[in-house]
């Protein structure tokens, strides 16, 4: 299960226990890696949902034909101007706010200067000391229950580049490069962390936390397989307790929640073995090699490129006065960690239900209107949508919103239960018609006629049939073992195909046995 | 009179009378410029096919009874360093030989409103580095009044141009002077506006906090005719400042009396050529004549402009001119077995020196470790020089002094010595990296005979001041109509400039350039010829 698709049990990361898998159980077993601790912060990129770029008209859709989405601004060509987007500032602003972050009333752009083919005019405009927000942090659940504040050093907005495929590989041995400018230019949001990741499983829970408040947010569909979400982490190791950060190492070309994990997990444990061993580390950036599972050294520090930085001149410095702050905060939808509590509180779920129903949005928003609907319990809700609804969605890679069960009809069907029209049991068949059609569940039941049989005499002559066909059975039951008895129970069901209330034909069974 | 030595408003007047049509006037201007360029080389591109297409179509539209616009029917040229859809636009630089812009700058759009007709792109110091217009990529500019010497820098073309009658009107940049000197040693009208007052969009950019478009023209109401089309603000450009449009002829009046005029002390120091001192000390005289108040201001921090120039506009070229690697447009040099080969040798090969001199200056002063020493110092230094005008402007209405301290210099003068050359924007550099509008106009005749600018400077969007003085002064003079010979001198020492203009030895050079300079109304200079 690729953990970037929009399903339930895929993005229950901050619920789901991980001790049991990867590389991270295995690393904690190392003898000297129990000394030391690591502290991770994660740079993230994600690319905001707007409908054009960042600094001209051109629209920002994904998979277009080649650089058909570029304009002279875009290209970069003599003489064209930047002017920003408000909408892009508007979704910085939005994001800053959800991540508890203070807006700056005065941040401006900075070039970032270097070559290379994808980036039109050879520099990127990007915010450099005077970022758009900062000073924030974010509560991530961890395993145990309770949660993780991570703090936001910095958040910012930047153009993206384009995509280059070089032909033959790297740039300097290729034959030939083509390059597609229709990302070019598509507004990034830069959200920077503190190093306060304590392990890679967290580094995990943050990166879903992060994704569950931005889609939340509505400012990015954040599909990592599409780039709209990209993550490089810093990581050391420093002896346990120690307050005095250890030397950083960067890693690139993390392109899974779960690449960043192993990654992360990989590294701690390199740099305990080397620091176990009385080595120094390096200052440096390494690459995930995904195939051989290992990190690689890219560069030191300083081989690090100079992006000399200065203010862009093209652009005036962004100004943002408190009303429209305070506009955008007015506008904010309830975030996943206050959603997760209310869920606690007002539906009385456990910390685990509330936590995977409130990951993503349209998740929750399902139970809720499905609770409405329903009346009842609303833990039965949840277990149908953690249970039934996110077995099938996976099995068949569907999206909740495009899933055919209405959360009324989830309700609808509650309520079959409740009143004895249908069994629990039937239930599940009922469900998965309507997951696979459309229908209410009251065309299923009448089209496959399972509506539970409430006739007693009919009933009681199927048992008579039973009891009659199972004569062993039955003689078991009446010598005392009362286990035999579920035998029986299950022939009536299987001859009702389980349209029989069991209950019910556990009593019938129980008053005809004894009669003899 | 022929109709190319008019002035834009003389010209449009005859045309909205329909005494003369527009593609009559188009083809006279081309017609000279055939004659004339030659000798001058003021263009790299006369777009002659669609300046008479377009003039004929002007035509018809006043024909069809439609009214005459603000520039209707005026031959215009841009210097090439603004974006012409459909017309090669190169910055004079092999690196952007071919480039043919898909879109026009806004500049470029209003005056084509106004009615204007676009003839061609005029030459220029390479990506507008440069005060001689000999560092173009292709080859240099003669001046017109002497073709041994230089037009100036870098809207050399431009004012070359529009000295010669080649163009009626010109547009030219100024990101250090380039508008104001060469306006000053080709003996016209130059005009530098307020960073913001003309959007930028299409102006291929040098030094984008410095840079400003400007008009180049023979007299200062066609200045304020083509200012008043050209700017304004353009939602293209977010540094270009939403201000409404002002009337810059409404305020042309003949008349600076009780005008309050500052003199730089640090503008008059050591430098100055003779000529150009005893010129700008007789047009002092002339103001303060008609009733302008004189007063002595000092710009304590000008001694430190040109270095503080020399780091902000270098830093800011080095990454505007990186977009040029060959990937997209332009110049690609070929046979390169990868990308980032190609990249390198398309830059070594289609930048010529002096750009790559800037390039170089500019990653320098930006690299890790230098940028607070350098960039950060300069941008501080730039506020300083900001508050010398600030309080300057506190007393006086503007200030005025030399535009260049020296006339024209002889091709090849300078082009060995970088610092030399950069001297010649001494006076010019600190109104850009203040922000504030400068004008040159001619006001008299110095070293060799050769024009002298006086440059008047004023407050954040008060052109109206300047335009209002210059045209006082040009009121009182003559100047202006002063027309060059379109000869080289024999001293100039470049015979072969003059190839297809007779060279004459009767010029004088000991006329007495103080003698030509003092007599400030109407003295024609040696070699010149009075048009009035």
């Amino acid at each position: 299960m690729p953990d970037e698709t929009l399903t339930m049990s895929g993005e229950a990361g901050t619920a789901r226990k991980h001790q049991t898998t990867g590389p991270g159980r295995r690393t904690g077993d190392a003898a000297d890696e129990s000394q030391f601790e690591p502290a991770i912060g994660l740079e993230v990129h994600v690319e905001l949902s707007t409908e054009s770029k960042l600094f001209c008209g051109c629209s920002t859709a994904f998979n277009a034909p080649p650089n058909s989405h570029t304009c002279p601004v875009c290209l970069g060509l003599p003489g064209v101007l930047p002017v920003v987007n408000r909408k892009a500032v508007e979704f910085g602003i939005r994001t800053a706010l959800a991540l508890n972050c203070e807006v700056a009333g005065f941040s401006k752009f900075d070039r970032k200067n270097y070559f290379y083919p994808d980036l039109p005019k050879n520099y990127q405009i990007s915010q450099y000391d005077l970022p758009l927000a900062s000073g924030g942090h974010i509560d991530v659940p961890v395993d145990g229950g309770g949660a993780r504040c991570v703090r936001i050093k910095r958040v910012h907005l930047e153009e993206d580049a384009g995509k280059s495929v070089h032909e033959g590989g790297t740039i300097t041995g290729s034959s030939f490069s083509l390059e597609d400018y229709n990302r070019t230019g598509v507004p990034l949001l830069e959200i920077v962390s503190e190093p306060d990741i304590r392990s890679p499983e967290e580094a995990y829970a943050y990166l879903s936390m992060l994704r569950s408040v931005l889609r939340y947010l509505d400012v990015s569909d954040c599909k990592m397989e599409e780039g709209s979400l990209r993550c490089d982490a810093n990581i050391s190791v420093r002896p346990k307790g120690s307050f005095v950060l250890g030397t950083p190492i960067e890693l690139k070309n993390l392109n899974s929640f779960r690449a960043v994990e192993k990654a992360l997990a990989y590294e701690a444990r390199r740099q305990a073995e080397a620091l176990g061993a009385g080595e120094r580390i390096v200052r440096e950036t390494r690459h995930w090699d995904e195939s051989r599972q290992v990190t690689v050294s890219m560069r030191r520090k300083e081989e690090a490129d100079d992006y000399r930085y200065f203010p862009e001149p093209d652009l005036v410095p962004l100004e943002i006065d408190e009303g429209w702050v305070d506009e955008v905060r007015a506008t904010l939808p309830e975030l996943p960690g206050a959603r997760r509590e209310r869920f606690m509180r007002q539906h009385g779920l456990p910390a685990y239900d509330a936590a995977i129903l409130t990951e993503s949005k349209d998740v929750a928003d399902y139970f809720e209107a499905a609770v409405a609907a329903y009346g009842g319990d609303a833990k039965a809700v949840s277990n149908w949508v953690i249970g039934e609804l996110a077995r099938l969605m996976n099995a068949t890679g569907t999206d909740i919103r495009d899933a055919r069960v209405a959360p009324t009809a989830l309700a609808a069907m509650l309520n079959m239960i409740d009143d004895g029209t249908i069994s629990g049991k039937i239930a599940k068949t009922v469900f998965e018609e309507m997951f696979a059609t459309g229908k209410t569940p009251d065309q299923v039941v009448a089209e496959k006629g399972l509506v539970q049989i409430a006739d007693e005499s009919e009933l009681a002559r199927i048992v008579d049939e039973v009891v009659a066909e199972n004569s062993r059975a039955a003689d078991e039951v009446r010598a005392g073992k009362d286990r035999a008895i579920g035998f029986l129970v299950g022939q009536v069901m299987r001859k009702t195909r389980g349209r029989a209330n069991p209950q019910a034909v556990n009593r019938l069974l129980q008053e005809r046995l004894s009669r003899d | 009179m022929e109709l190319y030595e008019l002035a834009a408003y003389e010209l449009r007047e005859k045309i909205e009378r329909r005494e003369v049509g527009i593609e009559e006037t188009v083809r006279a201007v081309l017609g000279k410029i055939a004659e004339v360029d030659g000798a001058v080389r003021a263009y790299v591109t006369v777009a002659r096919e669609q300046a008479l297409a377009k003039a004929r179509a002007a035509d018809e539209r006043l024909a069809r009874g439609e009214p005459a616009r603000l520039l209707e029917g005026v031959p215009i040229a841009i210097k090439d360093n603004m974006c012409t859809r459909g017309v090669e636009t190169t910055c004079a630089s092999k690196i952007l030989k071919g480039f043919v812009p898909p879109y026009d700058a806004t500049v470029v759009e209003r005056l084509e409103g106004a009615g204007a007709i676009i003839v061609g792109k005029t030459n220029m110091d390479e990506f507008a580095m440069g005060s001689s217009t000999e560092n173009s990529g292709f080859f240099p500019t003669r001046n017109p009044w002497d073709l041994g010497h230089v037009p100036g820098g870098s809207s050399g073309g431009s004012t070359a141009a529009v000295a010669a009658d080649e163009a009626v009107a010109a547009l030219g940049s100024d990101t250090g002077g380039s508008v104001r000197q060469p306006a000053a040693l080709c003996g016209v009208v130059g005009l530098k506006p307020t960073y913001g007052l003309v959007s930028r969009y299409g102006l291929i950019a040098f030094a984008s906090s410095l840079d400003q478009i400007g008009p180049i023209t023979k007299d200062v109401r066609d200045c304020a005719m083509v200012l008043g089309v050209i700017a304004g603000h353009d939602p293209r450009d977010s540094t270009s400042v939403p201000r409404k449009p002002c009337d810059y002829l409404k305020g042309l009046v003949p008349d600076v009396r009780g005008v309050r005029i500052g003199v730089p002390k640090e503008y008059f120091g050591e430098g100055m050529a003779p000529g150009v001192m005893a010129a700008t000390g007789a047009a002092l005289k002339t103001l303060q004549d008609m009733g302008a108040i004189l007063a002595d201001v000092s710009l304590p921090h000008s001694e430190y402009a040109l270095a503080t120039y020399y780091i902000v506009a270098p830093a800011e070229a080095s990454s505007n001119l990186a977009r040029y690697d060959g990937v997209r447009y332009g110049y690609r040099a070929p046979g390169c077995p990868d990308s980032v080969t190609m990249m390198t040798k398309t830059r070594s090969e289609g930048f010529g020196s002096e750009v790559k001199r800037r390039i170089m200056l500019g990653t320098y002063t930006l690299s890790a470790g230098y940028y607070e020493a350098y960039y950060l110092k300069a941008l501080k230094v730039r506020t300083l020089i900001t508050r010398d005008f600030d309080r300057a402007f506190e007393k006086c209405d503007c200030l005025v002094s030399p535009t260049s301290p020296t006339v024209a210099f002889r091709l090849g003068e300078r082009t060995d010595d970088p610092l030399a050359m950069y001297l010649s924007d001494i006076y010019t550099v600190t109104a850009n990296l203040a922000g504030i509008p400068g004008i040159s106009i001619p006001c008299g005749f110095g070293e060799d005979g050769m024009p002298v600018g006086l440059q008047i400077l004023g407050k954040h969007y008060d052109e109206a001041t300047l335009l209002r003085v210059a045209y006082a002064f040009e009121q009182a003079t003559d100047f202006h109509r002063m027309k060059p010979a379109l000869r080289a001198t024999s001293t100039s020492g470049s015979a072969s400039a003059s190839a297809s203009a007779p060279a004459s030895a009767s010029t004088s050079t000991s006329t007495s350039p103080s003698a030509s300079a003092s007599d400030c109304c109407g003295r024609a200079p040696a070699g010149g010829e009075r048009h009035a």
